[in-house]
C-alpha cells in the first residue's frame, strides 16, 4: 500500500506535463458518460414505450409515426380489468403459486443450507453439486411424465400441482443462495454463543438471524420471480381454473381488432410485481442469480 | 468481495470422536435438516426423468391408445432421422449462442461504462436492469406487438419519424418478424439477457484489485494495455460464470420463441419442437425420445458447466 503513496514524484510529473492530457481525459470522460447515458436510455426505451402505449388509446397507440405526447386515458386499464374475461383469477393464481411455492421453499432450503455450511454432512460439496445439476437438466423432458401424474391423479388444472414444481424448480437456487449467506456467519461467533452455553434456538434468534436475514428476503424474492414468469409448464398443466397470469397474457393477443393499448396494460400490470420484486432486491440480485457465487 | 465461502476449515472438521451409536446418531443430527430438500428434490426430478427414460422406449401415441406397446429404439432412429429435430438442434445452438455471445460483449462494455464514477451513475445502473425485470412472456408480446409490428411498430415509427425530418414520406418500413425471424428472437432475448451479464461483470470488476492497476498505471501502462493483460485476465471467470449461466436459462427458452415466432420460420428450438412433438402430436414416445437426447446431450455440456464452476468455488474456498 505505503508503495504505491511514496512514489509521489510521479502524480506531479502528470500534473504538469500533462494538463491538456488531463483535459483531453476528462473529454473523454464526458462523452464516455454521455454514452453511458444513452445506452441506458436505449434499454429503458422499450419499458418506458409499454408503460406510455398502456395510457394512450387504441387508436392513437397505433399511429406511424408514434403518437408520443397523445392525450393519457386509463381506456387500456379499464379494459385490460373489466372488458372481457376477468383477469383477477389468473392474477390470484399466480400469487398463490408463487408465494406458496416461496414459503415452502424457504421452509426447505433454510435446514438445508444450515447442514451444508454451518454444521455440514460429510462430503456436503457432493450434495450441493447434486442440487445444482438438478437445475441444468432441461425441465421440457420432465414435462411429459408430470402431465401424465396429473392426469392420472386429477390433479391437471390444479394449481397445487404448480407450487410443487416451482418448488422443485427454485429449490436448488434458494440451497445455493442461503448455504452462501449463512457461510458469511463468522465462526467466532458460533463458537462464543456455544461458550456461553447458547442453546440451538438461542443461536439461531441471535447469532445467525441477524447476518442472513437480508438474504433470505433477496432469496425469497428471486424465487417469487422466477415463479410469477414461468410460462411452459403452467401452459400445459393448467387450463380455465388454474390458469396464471402469463398464461392468461398469451391468450390475451388473440382478440381481434386494436389491442396494443390494452395489451401494454396487461403487459405493465402483470410485470409489476416483478419489477418491485426486482427493485428491491436489486443489490442481491447478481448474487441470487448467480446462485452465491458473484457478491 | 468476490468470495464463494470463507474458508471452511472449521465447519468442515469432522465430528468429535465418538464410540458407535453416539456418533452415528450425530451423523443422522447432521444430516436430518437436509433430508427433507433431499427426498423432495430426488422425488420431483429424477422420477420423471425415470419415467421420460421408460416412455421413450415405448409406442404410445395418445391419439391411439390401443397400440401402445414397447417399441425399442423406434423413436430414437425417428428422432434422429427427422429433419425437424436436426433442423431444432441447430436453431437452438443458433439462439443460445447467438444470445449468450452478444449480451456478453454488450454487457463487458456496459459494465465497464458504469465502472466509473459519473453524475447520474446510479440511475444508469437502474435503467439497465429494468428488462431483466418484465416478465418473459410480457417482454416477448411488447417486442413482438408494439415494436416490431410493421404498421405501428415503434421500430416503424422511428424509422418514419427520422425519414420525416428529412423530408422524405417513403421511409423503409420492414416487416421485421418476417424478414429475420431468428435474429427478431435473438434481439429481444438480447434485451433481456445484457443486464444480467452487466449486473455479472460489474461485481467482477469491482472485485479487481485497484493498487495493482493503478501501480500499472504509474508504470506507465495505457488504458487498452491494462485492459488486456490485467483487467480481461480478472474478468476470466466472471465472463465464464456468464457465459455457463446465459446458455442454462436460453438453452431452455420456451417464452420468446412461443410469442414471437410460435415456432414458425425455422425458429423451432428443441424445447419448443419437443413441446409440440408431445401437446399437439400427442406422440409420447417419440417426445421422450427426443427428451432423452437432449439430456443426453445437456449432461455432456452441464459436464464442463459444473467442472467451471466447481474450480470457481474451489479456488474461492481454498483462499
Amino acid at each position: 500500500m505505503s508503495t504505491v503513496t511514496d512514489t509521489a514524484p510521479v502524480p506531479a510529473t502528470r500534473d504538469d506535463a500533462g494538463r491538456p492530457v488531463k483535459k483531453r481525459r476528462e473529454g473523454a470522460n464526458v462523452w464516455l458518460s454521455l454514452l453511458a447515458w444513452v445506452v441506458g436510455i436505449l434499454f429503458v426505451l422499450p419499458v418506458v414505450w409499454m408503460v406510455l402505449t398502456s395510457f394512450h388509446s387504441e387508436t392513437d397507440a397505433a399511429q406511424n409515426p408514434p403518437a408520443v405526447f397523445a392525450p393519457l386515458t386509463l381506456e387500456g386499464y379499464r379494459e385490460f380489468f373489466s372488458g372481457g374475461a376477468s383477469p383477477w383469477p389468473p392474477l390470484l393464481n399466480s400469487l398463490t403459486a408463487s408465494v406458496v411455492s416461496t414459503l415452502l421453499v424457504l421452509l426447505l432450503s433454510l435446514p438445508a443450507a444450515y447442514a451444508l455450511s454451518i454444521k455440514p454432512v460429510k462430503k456436503w460439496t457432493d450434495v450441493l453439486f447434486f442440487f445444482l445439476s438438478t437445475k441444468m437438466l432441461p425441465v421440457v423432458a420432465g414435462l411429459l411424465p408430470l402431465y401424465l401424474f396429473a392426469q392420472n391423479t386429477g390433479l391437471l388444472d390444479n394449481i397445487w400441482l404448480l407450487v410443487l414444481f416451482y418448488t422443485s424448480m427454485n429449490l436448488p437456487i434458494a440451497v445455493w443462495m442461503m448455504r452462501s449467506f449463512l457461510s458469511e456467519v463468522p465462526v467466532e461467533m458460533l463458537e462464543a454463543a456455544q461458550m456461553d452455553g447458547a442453546n440451538l434456538t438461542k443461536t439461531l434468534r441471535s447469532v445467525i438471524a441477524p447476518v442472513v436475514t437480508p438474504g433470505i428476503a433477496a432469496t425469497a424474492l428471486i424465487c417469487f420471480i422466477f415463479s410469477w414468469n414461468e410460462l411452459l409448464f403452467a401452459r400445459v398443466l393448467t387450463a380455465t381454473v388454474a390458469e396464471t397470469a402469463p398464461v392468461f397474457l398469451t391468450s390475451f393477443v388473440t382478440s381481434q381488432g386494436l389491442f396494443l393499448a390494452q395489451l401494454c396494460a396487461a403487459a405493465f400490470v402483470v410485470s409489476l410485481p416483478v419489477l418491485v420484486a426486482g427493485f428491491a432486491a436489486q443489490d442481491k440480485l447478481v448474487q441470487g442469480l448467480s446462485l452465491g457465487s458473484v457478491k | 468481495m468476490t468470495s464463494v465461502a470463507e474458508d471452511t476449515g472449521i465447519r468442515t472438521g469432522s465430528p468429535p470422536p465418538a464410540r458407535g451409536a453416539a456418533r452415528r446418531a450425530s451423523a443422522w443430527a447432521r444430516r436430518a435438516p437436509l433430508l427433507p430438500a433431499l427426498i423432495f428434490m430426488i422425488i420431483v426430478t429424477q422420477l420423471p426423468f425415470v419415467a421420460t427414460l421408460v416412455i421413450s422406449f415405448m409406442d404410445w401415441n395418445a391419439y391411439y391408445p390401443d397400440e401402445r406397446g414397447f417399441a425399442g429404439f423406434d423413436n430414437f432412429v425417428r428422432v434422429f432421422t427427422d429433419v425437424n429435430m436436426r433442423d431444432a438442434v441447430w436453431t437452438t445452438i443458433l439462439l443460445t449462442v447467438g444470445v449468450v455471445l452478444i449480451s456478453l460483449l454488450l454487457g463487458l462494455g456496459i459494465a465497464l461504462l458504469l465502472d466509473r464514477k459519473f453524475r447520474g451513475r446510479g440511475a444508469v445502473r437502474t435503467m439497465m436492469i429494468a428488462p431483466f425485470l418484465v416478465v418473459p412472456v410480457a417482454a416477448a408480446l411488447i417486442w413482438k406487438h408494439a415494436l416490431y409490428n410493421p404498421e405501428y411498430g415503434l421500430f416503424n415509427g422511428a424509422l418514419t419519424w427520422i425519414w420525416g425530418l428529412f423530408g422524405s414520406d417513403n421511409p423503409p418500413q420492414p416487416d421485421w418478424i418476417s424478414n429475420m425471424p431468428l435474429w427478431a428472437v435473438i434481439f429481444s432475448l438480447v434485451w433481456q439477457w445484457t443486464p444480467f451479464m452487466m449486473l455479472i461483470l460489474l461485481a467482477g470488476l469491482q472485485g479487481r484489485p485497484l493498487d495493482v492497476i493503478e501501480a500499472a498505471r504509474i508504470d506507465g501502462a495505457g488504458t487498452w494495455q491494462i485492459f488486456r493483460s490485467m483487467t480481461l485476465p480478472h474478468l476470466r471467470q466472471y465472463l465464464e460464470l456468464g457465459a455457463l449461466l446465459g446458455s442454462i436459462y436460453i438453452v431452455q427458452n420456451f417464452d420468446a420463441v412461443f410469442t414471437i415466432t410460435s415456432g414458425g420460420l425455422g425458429t423451432a428450438n428443441l424445447p419448443y419442437t419437443i413441446y409440440q412433438i408431445f401437446y399437439q402430436a400427442h406422440d409420447y414416445g417419440r417426445a421422450s425420445a427426443a427428451a432423452v437426447v437432449v439430456v443426453i446431450g445437456t449432461i455432456i455440456i452441464a459436464t464442463f458447466a459444473l467442472r467451471t464452476v466447481s474450480s470457481l468455488f474451489k479456488e474461492e474456498s481454498g483462499r
